[in-house]
């Protein structure tokens, strides 16, 4: 029931949403997450081997 | 043995200097430099991806209209399938941006590839915009009449009026989606043009040379 409820609680848009505020900055959650992900994205992109093509000369 | 002669119509110039500019080997090549092979060049390619679904799903949700995409699953679906696809879209295009960034990818003649896709990057964040506003629901009535107060304080809602429906769909459907169509044309042309931007170290180790000569 509890698991349901936190796996439910990130895709349950029928509320108001949340938000984070740092001085004048107002973020709201959703895209805070987005962004994260991106940069995780990006420096796994930089960290990650690329697989060797084994046809190339 | 005669001189190549200048083509005395725009046609022929057009065609001489496409063939100077983009060889066809230039412009479909089968081989990339060694440094290409890493997973931060390939969110170009990605962003291109995205924006082709991005069109397609586009395509299917103007021939079919408003109550097809509030009212049937179907319709639910390829909504669904424009929205992820854009969010996609942006999410590449912004990662593809910070790549680019931190390799200084306007080095070797590459101003105009950097430009077009900056312009590229505000042309779609338009688009995105007019796209919210079409949406025929609440959402797009609270994003066109907030949106208005906003751009009217920054002295530009006299140019254009975002809660005019059909001037949006029509931004949102021909107009925007044209410009950043031609945009990422003439950038992939520019990137097929100059190359692909090598690391910074390969370029510096490259220039060492000439520079430690006397």
């Amino acid at each position: 029931m509890v698991i349901s409820h936190l796996i439910a609680a990130p895709v349950n848009l029928d509320h108001p949403g949340h938000y984070v505020h740092w001085g004048v900055i107002q973020l709201s959650l959703a895209n805070l997450i987005v962004i994260a992900v991106m940069v995780v994205i990006f420096i796994a992109a930089l960290l990650l081997p690329f697989p060797k093509d084994r046809n190339r000369r | 043995m005669t001189a190549p002669t200048m083509p005395h119509t725009w046609t022929g110039r057009v065609r001489a200097r496409a063939l100077r500019d983009l060889p066809p080997d230039q412009l479909l090549p089968e081989h990339q430099p060694v440094y290409v092979a890493s997973w931060i060049y390939v969110f170009g390619v990605l962003t291109l991806a995205a924006f082709l679904v991005v069109l397609g799903t586009g395509g299917v949700l103007a021939l079919k209209g408003p109550q097809w995409w509030h009212r049937s699953s179907t319709g639910h679906y390829f909504n669904s399938l424009h929205l992820w696809s854009v969010e996609l879209f942006m999410a590449f295009m912004v990662i593809h941006l910070w790549g680019k960034f931190f390799m200084a990818a306007w080095r070797g003649k590459r101003a105009m590839t950097w430009i077009t896709g900056a312009v590229c990057f505000l042309g779609s964040i338009g688009t995105a915009f007019t796209g919210y506003l079409i949406q025929s629901n609440l959402d797009s009535q609270w994003i066109s009449t907030q949106a208005k107060d906003g751009l009217n304080a920054a002295g530009i809602g006299s140019f254009f009026n975002v809660t005019d429906f059909g001037q949006m769909l029509m931004w949102h459907i021909a107009l925007l989606p044209f410009v950043v169509g031609v945009l990422i044309a003439v950038h992939i042309l520019q990137v097929r043009r100059r190359g692909v931007v090598p690391p910074m170290e390969i370029d510096l180790r490259d220039r060492v040379p000439e520079q430690m000569t006397p």
